[in-house]
């Protein structure tokens, strides 16, 4: 019942944002405007222009950035409490990045401006705090607790008779995790890090808070950025439903939910190994 | 260090050794000497001690974290639970084969020689020399010629017996002085046992053996001495001979006959 229920709900999500992106997919829409051009002016009287290039570029590069910081801390943090940390220590830093993942976006959107923001702007010298960094710095902490938990559950599935066997050839713990442990849970590592990866395009208000939220095309990360999903949320609202404004939103809908959905997808193969050589 | 002192006729020699799991005292008081060259076998009732024994001849027992040892272990003459000792030397010289054919999730030929890149350290190893040592150990174990054109797939998918026979290959590479064995056969079917008993049997003199067992057949016909042990302390050790037929003690002479076990 429950999968035929997300399967059904899936399904009508789908149906519902194709129902209300397609007349513009197939009137106004321009897919080498949508891909190629920075001009998001959708509310242009005269000459209302549909480029999501710039959106697309500031959703990369924070998350790219997102995944530069949750990477090697999730996937440190895994190690550890999988491999190092044993009773007491373990239980609590575990309990610790569940509640971590817990902390709502927009909590973490906050720190971003009151925290990150002044700091970004006293470190670096730089005008303006908001932008690609401060985004993508907190969208990698929002990031690593799931990853290090999925990436803790890839470690735990190798069995310990593989770490005891290693042990007793001679290697070192170090050597275990490095030579063993890692390769053995290789697809869970890697299942883990997509995840990271959808979480990163899909969040919303955490980026719409800390990325500065004005149409570029990043050259460096202390330029503000705004990502394709902080467009939605904070477009929609304005405009007329059924306009061409409303429609070309829910085709940025559209765009992002075929790309969580590869994501996703590719995260769950990986999982159940189809890749295996 | 081979041929010079008059202890290393002893392959490992015990003294006073104590082992606790947390406040349970697995060990009481062990002291053996276990002769160079040969095989021993270790028998006796399950929660024995035997494998908690032999388990602390390469020091594995300390992945459990509460475990604490008092005594010594010499092999070799070498004091193992000495300050400056290295662990990875240790299980150089002391390989273990487990109950449990445990291949690493590697290819057969990364697994017989994961040891030998480790004892190397920061070393390469040549394709050549790479090859050459895993021939020679393959061989040693009589699995050559099975393995000989699949050295790339996957150790996991061998049956059990030639699992268990890579197992004891992947030791050979690094010339470990002591093999210990737990129960080496007690997962295979017979025909399995019979051919690792056999080849355990091919590499005595070269490598000191100690073996454990549940079956007291394998230790009367694959050993040379026996070591009977019974709540934690060794009752008996003599030739394997003499212990069946003329068991000195009483426990020994009702365990061998089958009263309990």
């Amino acid at each position: 019942m429950g999968g035929v229920s997300a399967i059904i709900f899936i399904i009508g999500i789908f149906i519902f944002i194709t129902k209300e992106g397609l007349p513009f997919l197939l009137g106004r829409f321009d897919i080498v405007e949508f891909f190629t051009s920075p001009r998001w002016r959708p509310t242009s009287e005269h000459n209302p222009t549909y480029g999501a290039l710039a959106l697309i570029a500031g959703t990369a590069s924070v998350t790219g950035l997102a995944m530069l910081v949750a990477v090697p801390f999730s996937l440190g943090a895994a190690i550890y409490i999988g491999e190092f940390a044993t009773g007491r220590t373990r239980e609590i830093l575990k309990v610790l990045v569940e509640l971590l993942a817990a902390i709502p976006s927009v909590v973490w959107g906050f720190i971003g401006l009151s925290i990150m923001n002044p700091l970004i702007i006293k470190l670096f010298n730089v005008p303006v705090g908001l932008n690609v960094l401060n985004a993508g710095f907190i969208l990698g902490l929002m990031a690593a607790p799931i990853m290090t938990t999925i990436a803790e559950d890839a470690l735990k599935a190798v069995p310990d008779t593989y770490r005891e066997a290693a042990e007793a050839l001679g290697a070192t713990r170090w050597q275990v995790i490095r030579r063993v442990v890692i390769p053995a849970s290789k697809n869970g590592l890697v299942a883990a890090v997509l995840l990271g990866v959808g979480r990163g395009f899909g969040e919303t208000m955490a980026v719409l808070m800390a990325s500065g939220h004005s149409i570029n095309l990043p050259t460096s990360i202390f330029d503000s950025v705004r990502a394709l999903t902080a467009t939605i949320a904070a477009e929609l609202g304005e405009t007329a439903v059924g306009s061409d404004h409303y429609r070309a939103l829910f085709t940025l809908g559209i765009f992002l939910f075929l790309i969580t959905f590869i994501i996703n997808l590719t995260a769950d193969l990986v999982v159940r190994g189809i890749r295996k050589k | 260090m081979d041929s010079q002192a008059p202890a290393e006729a002893l392959a490992i020699k015990t003294e006073k050794l104590n082992l606790w799991y947390g406040t349970f005292q697995a060990l009481y008081d062990i002291d053996l000497d276990i002769k160079r060259g040969i095989i021993t076998s270790m028998i006796g009732p399950s929660g024995c001690g035997k494998t908690t024994f032999l388990r602390s001849v390469n020091r594995i027992n300390e992945r459990l974290g509460y475990v604490r040892t008092t005594g010594s272990i010499l092999v070799l003459g070498h004091d193992i639970y000495g300050p400056q000792v290295d662990l990875g030397k240790v299980r150089e010289q002391v390989g273990m084969v487990f109950q449990r054919p445990n291949p690493l999730p590697l290819s057969i030929r990364e697994n017989v020689i994961f040891g030998y890149r480790l004892a190397k350290g920061t070393q390469k190893v040549s394709a050549s020399e790479r090859d050459e040592i895993v021939e020679k150990a393959l061989r040693e174990v009589l699995l050559w010629d099975t393995v000989k054109d699949r050295l790339d797939r996957r150790a996991i998918d061998l049956s059990l017996e030639e699992q268990q026979k890579l197992c004891i290959a992947r030791l050979l590479p690094v010339k470990p002085a002591v093999l210990l064995m737990d129960e080496p056969c007690s997962a295979l079917d017979p025909k399995g046992t019979e051919a690792v008993e056999e080849l355990i049997w091919e590499l005595r003199g070269e490598y000191t053996i100690l073996i454990v067992t549940h079956n007291m057949a394998q230790a009367r016909r694959a050993s040379e001495e026996c070591i009977f042990m019974l709540l934690g302390k060794v009752i008996e050790h003599t030739p394997t001979e003499e212990l069946f037929v003329t068991p000195a003690n009483q426990e020994t002479a009702d365990y061998i006959e089958g009263r309990y076990g």
